[in-house]
C-alpha cells in the first residue's frame, strides 16, 4: 500500500540575488511498512525534501499526496493537525521540551490528540518499554543521555500513531554505541508497528540497515535502490 | 500536562532571569506605592488640616465678603438660609463665625491678631477646636473670656487669668474695645495658627465689633469628602445672591492646584519607573522566546496549533508579570501600614513649608485601597500589551526557519 505519492516537488530558495533550486523536481513514492534513507552530500536537499513531504516547508511546485490528501492544499490549521495525526517527527537534536519528563514529552503528543488520560498513561509506558526506557519515564530531557533523548523521540514520534515518520540526521549527533542502539530499536519498532521510517542521512550505519537507499544530488534523484535484510 | 502547569515550569527553566526580573517588578512595585501613598498621604494631610482646623469642608457667606473679607460684609443668619442648611441632605454640623481683625494688647506689648467669634459647642464639633485647648479651660455659651493660641500669648507674655485688650474697628467704622480675661491657651500642631488667633463666643464678638446678630461666614461639615460634592451640588442650587456658598476646594485653590501639579510630578516620575520595568519585562520575554525558537518550532511540527502556542507564551508572560508584582503588593502592605500609624517627622525646607500651610511636618502616607490595586493594575496592562508581542510570535512562527535555527 502507498503511504506517500510525490509528484514532480520542486523547491526554490530566494536569497538575495541568488536561486536556489534545493530539491529540483523529485517524484517517488513510499510504500507502508518501509525503512528508507534519504543520503546526498551537504546540501544536496535532504532536509528541504524531508520538511516539504513532512507539511513543514511549502513547495515551490509539485505534489505531497499522503493517504489521498494532497498535503498543501490544506489550510495551515488542518495542516498541523494533519501533521499531528499522520507523520511523526524526530530531528537531529533538541527534539524534546526540556520542561517535560520523558513520560510526559511521549504523552504530550497524544495530550494534543485529545486522548483519553488513562489510555494516554497506558500507551506511553508501552512505547517507552519498546525504547528500552521504561525506568526513566520520570527523568527530565537533561538528564538523559542523547542516545535516550532519540530513543524517547521515537517513542514520542510513534505515540500518534503516525502513517510515517521522518527522521533527519537522528544520529549526527550520537557516538557508535549509540547509533547502533537506536537502529536496532527503530528497525524493531518498523517490523513491531509496520511503520514507515524515512531517514535523511550521512551516516554510513543508517545506510546499512536501510532496506531502501534513495540518494540525492542538486535536488534530484540519482539512484533509487532496494535491498534485501 | 495542562498549559499553566507547562507555562509555570518554563519560567522557572532559568531560575536566576526570572528572580531578576520579578525582583525588579517587585522593587518598582514597592517603590511605586510608596510613593503614591506618600503623595494621597500628604494630599489627605493638607486637606484634612485645611478642613479640620479652619475652613470646614464649605462656607456660606456673602458675595461681598468673598471679594472683601471685611466685617461690613457680615449678614444676618435668616430663617430661610438656615432651613436651606438644615434640609440639606449630608449636612451634619454647622457653626456661624464672625471674624475680624484686631489689635490685641497686654501691659506694653501690641499685635495684629485675628479675633475669631464662634458659638463654642458647635465649633467645637465642626473643627474640634476644644481638642487645642492647651491650659486653661475651653469656652461656654455667652462666655465673656477668650481663647488666645500659643504663641501669641507668649509674645503677649499673658497667661490664664490675666486681662486681654482688643481694639479696632468694628461694623460700619463703629470703634471697637473691649477688655477679656484670658480663659484658656490653645496649642494647635500649626505654628502658623499659633501665632494670631483668639477665640471668643460669638455673642461676645458681636458686642464687641457693634455687629449684633451678624456674622461672617457659616461653616459647613459633612461625614467625610466623599460625601461633599452632593451636598455641594444641592447647595449652590439653593443658596442664591447675596449668598453663596464655597467648598474647601474653592477656598483653597491654591491648594488644589499644588496638590494637581504635584500628582502630574508624580504620574512623569511613575511613568518613567513603570517604562524602565517594562522594558525589563520586555527583555526577558525576549529572550526567553528567541532562545527557545527551535523548541517552539518542534513544538509546531509536531502538531502544537499556534494558537496554543500562543496561550503558552501568553501564560509564562503573566506569570513573569504577576509573581513581582504580587510579591510587591503584598510586601508593601506593611511598610506602608507602618509608615500610616507612625509618619516620618521632616525638618529642613520642606517642614518649613508644611508649617506655613498650617500643616504638621510630618511625611504621611495613605492606606487608600487604590494606592495597592492602582499599581498592581498597572503592571497588568503593561503587562498584558507585552504579552501581545509573544502572542504575535507564536501565532507567525515559520515552522521551517524556525527548526534550522
Ligand atoms: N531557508 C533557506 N533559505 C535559503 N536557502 C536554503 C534554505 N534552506 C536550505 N537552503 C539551501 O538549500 C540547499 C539544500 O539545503 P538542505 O538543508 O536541504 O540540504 P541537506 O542535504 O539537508 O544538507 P545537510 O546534509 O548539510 O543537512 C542548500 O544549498 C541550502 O543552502
Ligand atoms: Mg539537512
Amino acid at each position: 500500500m502507498k503511504v506517500i505519492e510525490i509528484r514532480n516537488l520542486k523547491k526554490t530558495y530566494n536569497t538575495g540575488e541568488v536561486k536556489v533550486k534545493a530539491v529540483n523536481g523529485i517524484s517517488i513514492d513510499f510504500e507502508e511498512g518501509e525503512f528508507a534513507a534519504i543520503v546526498g552530500p551537504s546540501g544536496s536537499g535532504k532536509t528541504t525534501f524531508l520538511n516539504m513531504l513532512g507539511g513543514l516547508d511549502r513547495p515551490t511546485s509539485g505534489e505531497v499526496v499522503i493517504g489521498g490528501a494532497n498535503v498543501w492544499e490544506l489550510s495551515s490549521r488542518k495542516l498541523i493537525d494533519f501533521r499531528m495525526n499522520n507523520i511523526g517527527f524526530v530531528f537531529q537534536a533538541y527534539n524534546l521540551i526540556p520542561v517535560l519528563t520523558a513520560g510526559e514529552n511521549v504523552e504530550f503528543i497524544m495530550q494534543l490528540q485529545g486522548m483519553p488520560k488513562k489510555e494516554r498513561g497506558m500507551r506511553t509506558k508501552e512505547l517507552l518499554e519498546a525504547v528500552g526506557l521504561a525506568d526513566r519515564i520520570n527523568s527530565r530531557p537533561g538528564k538523559l543521555s542523547g542516545g535516550q533523548q532519540q530513543r524517547v523521540a521515537v517513542a514520542r514520534a510513534l505515540a500518534s500513531r503516525p502513517k510515517f515518520i521522518l527522521a533527519d540526521e537522528p544520529t549526527a549527533n550520537l557516538d557508535s554505541k549509540a547509533t547502533t542502539s537506536l537502529l536496532e530499536m527503530m528497525a524493531e519498532m518498523n517490523k513491531k508497528y509496520n511503520t514507515t521510517f524515512i531517514f535523511a542521512t550521512h551516516d554510513q550505519r543508517v545506510m546499512d540497515k536501510a532496506r531502501r537507499i534513495v540518494s540525492i544530488e542538486d535536488g534530484r534523484i540519482l539512484s533509487d535502490e532496494r535491498f534485501e535484510r | 500536562m495542562k498549559d499553566v502547569i507547562l507555562a509555570w515550569r518554563n519560567l522557572w527553566r532559568n531560575t536566576r532571569r526570572t528572580l531578576i526580573t520579578s525582583a525588579s517588578i517587585f522593587f518598582g512595585v514597592i517603590f511605586s506605592t510608596l510613593m503614591t501613598s506618600m503623595q494621597y498621604g500628604s494630599y489627605d494631610a493638607m486637606i484634612d488640616n485645611i478642613v479640620k482646623f479652619y475652613s470646614g469642608y464649605a462656607q456660606i457667606f456673602t458675595e461681598e465678603y468673598h471679594e472683601n473679607k471685611t466685617i461690613n460684609n457680615s449678614f444676618e443668619l435668616g430663617d430661610a438660609l438656615m432651613r436651606i442648611v438644615e434640609e440639606t441632605r449630608g449636612v451634619t454640623e454647622y457653626a456661624p463665625r464672625l471674624e475680624y481683625f484686631a489689635l490685641a494688647s497686654s501691659k506694653e506689648i501690641t499685635k495684629g491678631t485675628l479675633v475669631i467669634g464662634i458659638d463654642p459647642a458647635q465649633e467645637n464639633k465642626v473643627t474640634g477646636t476644644k481638642k487645642w485647648v492647651h491650659k486653661g479651660n475651653y469656652l461656654t455659651k455667652n462666655d465673656k473670656g477668650v481663647l488666645v493660641a500659643i504663641d501669641l500669648a507668649r509674645y503677649l507674655q499673658v497667661n490664664i487669668g490675666d486681662t486681654l485688650v482688643l481694639y479696632g474697628q468694628g461694623f460700619h467704622g463703629v470703634m471697637a474695645a473691649g477688655k477679656y480675661a484670658v480663659k484658656g491657651i490653645l496649642k494647635f500642631p500649626s505654628p502658623e495658627l499659633n501665632k494670631q488667633f483668639v477665640y471668643m463666643s460669638i455673642t461676645n464678638c458681636q458686642e464687641l465689633f457693634s455687629a449684633e446678630n451678624r456674622l461672617t461666614s457659616l461653616v459647613i461639615m459633612v461625614k467625610d469628602h466623599y460625601e461633599l460634592p452632593g451636598v455641594m451640588k444641592q447647595l449652590k442650587k439653593k443658596i442664591t445672591a447675596p449668598f453663596m456658598v464655597m467648598s474647601w476646594d474653592e477656598l483653597q485653590p491654591e491648594l488644589v492646584s499644588m496638590i494637581e501639579a504635584d500628582k502630574a510630578g508624580g504620574l512623569v516620575m511613575k511613568a518613567i519607573l513603570y517604562l524602565l520595568v517594562g522594558f525589563g519585562i520586555f527583555g526577558t520575554i525576549l529572550m526567553m522566546i528567541s532562545e527557545r525558537r527551535r523548541e517552539l518550532g518542534v513544538m509546531v511540527a509536531i502538531g502544537m496549533q499556534k494558537i496554543k502556542l500562543g496561550k503558552l507564551l501568553f501564560y509564562e508572560t503573566l506569570f513573569i508579570g504577576s509573581i513581582g508584582a504580587v510579591a510587591g503588593l503584598v510586601g508593601s502592605i506593611p511598610i506602608i501600614q507602618y509608615f500610616f500609624y507612625n509618619p516620618i517627622p521632616l525638618t529642613g525646607d520642606a517642614a518649613q513649608t508644611m508649617i506655613e500651610m498650617g500643616i504638621e511636618p510630618f511625611m504621611y502616607f495613605s492606606m487608600a485601597p487604590f494606592v495597592f490595586y492602582s499599581q498592581a493594575t498597572t503592571i497588568f496592562i503593561i503587562t498584558l500589551v507585552i504579552a501581545i508581542f509573544p502572542v504575535y510570535k507564536a501565532l507567525t512562527i515559520k515552522v521551517n526557519t524556525a527548526l534550522r535555527a
